[in-house]
């Protein structure tokens, strides 16, 4: 039983951590809340369910491709929405309030075309087998879900550490004007910063999917709460701190579904948020620079 | 033909009361986006106003004032305890909480058997009116203008342009940005309560995302240089999708939309004109 919790802990762990990792990635180099990021889970998930449908993709397939997908549509989202206000020096909150109406525009639009009925992958697409392991049962898709998530994070951290582009992204949270005045094309690293984060959002709204098996555009909303609590948890801009919270949330969240109620399970993640803000509003490690008034 | 007649008032009367509910809403956004903070929890505050209220009535019977009151004490409880750690920190910490608050208000609303669960409550007696709503309306109203030509106003006004200046100028941040905040709880509150009981059925999803997106977007479409602006903003947006038909079904991507155009283009919205301060000259 705890076994069986932790390992369902860990897997819902994975996919938190890789969700909030492109959120935390966007606050952390391009300054802005961007509240979009919801959308591009539900997008991502939406995606992948079409091409596995209708053109028969394999799943292996479907996912690189739809997250690739949405990874432009952030990059237009961004180019259209944050650039104007960019360019202005608007204060942040201006950014979080312009992406927060696109968000109602695009989940209504969304909704408008599709409705809000939950979808399914189709059943060739999902491996049905498991593995146990003594009493824990892990599942083909849930391998794929922690797998992937493990690639995309050491690629991402490969690519900040070890690539002059990774030392781009890095000189731009710093400091946009002087990673300019360094030589850094600003605009083109923004939007590669945009594009990652849209793939990083919709491959764990895949991964969702495919382990919950229920799609529907609003998906992206409920766990933009998940997306908060990790990334205030583990320190707003945080990486490493985005990696640890999502684990956590998901194992906390875990054995509250098997020792407490399953109805709490939701309400982990904000007693969570408040909590850090209470005594540790820095988060985790405590690198994010938090700036009083 | 007296059944026509009878639909039409029907419909006509809640769109009258949607008017002076959503006009109290706008001022409770108003009141924080005054000092440059953002909240996105003025729909659960509603939400805690409407199931505080309806419980009241519905389990207790107590008396309508005292209900009036609890909905409004509820959700500035709820905003001290979301207030007092974010409001130290920057503006986004704030914004990101209340989104939270109501995300997990509306969970937990879903999943109580004393609030209804995903159904809500129903059969809450009509105990306001055009009156009651109306007076709340025109008192906060009349409440703002008199603060915002006060000496509380102009400290609000400066902690909107530049916050560090005011509080070198010895505003009190902490306390003014606390009173904001608990100030538009109450509202909310209230404006729940009172919409509760005028249409007799509440469900967990009238306080969702939605509709505090669309509150943001009262305030942010008639602007925020006055509290007029925001009530200006709620009764157009109230009343444009009854009028334009076809807007209707897409009233939600509409409202979305006029926020991306305010901040984008029209960052002072339709209502530009300031309120002028008694003892300007001082």
């Amino acid at each position: 039983m705890l076994a069986q919790q932790l390992v369902n802990g860990i897997i819902s762990g994975a996919t938190y951590a890789l969700f909030a990792l492109g959120f935390t990635l966007m606050f952390g180099v391009l300054n802005v809340v961007n509240l979009t990021y919801g959308v591009y889970f539900s997008t991502g998930a939406l995606i992948a369910l079409y091409a596995t449908r209708h053109f028969v993709a394999p799943i292996l397939i479907a996912l690189p491709l739809a997250a690739i997908a949405t990874g432009l549509i952030a990059v237009v989202i961004d180019g259209l929405l944050l650039t104007p206000l960019r360019r202005k020096k608007a204060p942040e909150l201006a950014s979080l309030m312009v992406t927060l109406g696109a968000t109602l525009l695009l989940y209504s639009l969304m909704t408008a075309f599709i409705g809000t009925d939950i979808q399914r992958f189709p059943p060739a697409a999902i491996d049905p087998s498991a593995i146990e392991i003594g009493t824990v049962r892990v599942s083909r898709s849930q391998m794929l879900i922690v797998g992937t998530a493990f690639v995309m994070v050491v690629l991402l951290l490969a690519l900040m550490r070890g690539t002059r582009l990774g030392l781009a992204i890095r000189a731009l949270a710093e400091n946009p004007d002087v990673a300019r005045l360094m030589g850094v094309d600003v605009t083109l690293v923004t939007f590669f910063v945009s594009f990652v984060s849209g793939t990083l959002g919709a491959a764990a709204g895949i991964l969702i999917g495919l382990n919950y098996n229920a799609i529907q555009p609003y998906m992206g909303e409920a766990m933009m709460l998940k997306g908060f609590a990790v990334i205030i948890i583990g320190g707003l801009g945080d990486i490493r701190g985005a990696l640890i919270a999502g684990l956590i949330l998901g194992l906390l969240e875990g054995l509250t579904a098997g020792y407490v109620t399953s109805t709490l399970k939701d309400a982990v993640g904000f007693l969570l948020l408040v909590l850090t803000l209470w005594f540790r509003p820095v988060g985790l490690f405590g690198r994010a620079a938090i700036k009083r008034a | 033909m007296y059944e026509f007649l009878d639909d039409f008032l029907f419909s006509y009367q809640s769109l009258i009361y949607a008017l002076g509910i959503n006009g109290l809403l706008a001022l409770s956004m108003y009141v924080v986006l005054a000092i440059g903070q953002l909240s996105l929890g003025q729909a659960a505050f509603m939400g805690l106003g409407a199931y505080t209220s309806a419980l009241l009535t519905l389990k207790l019977g107590a008396p309508f004032p005292l209900v009036l009151l609890a909905s409004m004490a509820v959700p500035a409880v709820a905003a001290l305890i979301i207030g007092a750690p974010t409001l130290r920190l920057s503006g986004v910490y704030l914004a990101l909480a209340t989104i939270g608050l109501g995300e997990v208000l509306r969970i937990a609303f879903v999943n109580s058997e004393l609030t209804g669960g995903a159904l809500g409550l129903s059969g809450i007696p009509e105990k306001a009116g055009y009156t009651l709503i109306f007076s709340c309306l025109a008192l906060a109203l009349i409440a703002f203008v008199l603060v915002s030509r006060s000496r509380i106003g102009r400290a609000m006004e400066a902690m909107r342009e530049d916050e560090i200046a005011a509080g070198m100028l010895g505003v009190h941040l902490p306390r003014y940005r606390m009173s904001a905040l608990v100030a538009s709880a109450m509202l909310a509150g209230l404006a729940g309560a009172l919409n509760a009981h005028v249409s007799s059925f509440i469900s967990p999803n009238d306080y969702g995302f939605d509709a505090a997106v669309t509150i943001l977007s009262y305030a942010l479409l008639g602007g925020i240089g006055s509290p007029f602006g925001p009530v200006v903003g709620a009764i157009i947006l109230t009343l444009l999708p009854e009028v334009l038909r076809p807007l209707h079904d897409f009233r939600l991507v509409f409202n979305g939309l006029i926020i991306v155009i305010a901040v984008l283009f029209m960052p002072h919205g339709l209502v530009p004109w300031r309120i002028r301060r008694t003892g300007a000259r001082a």
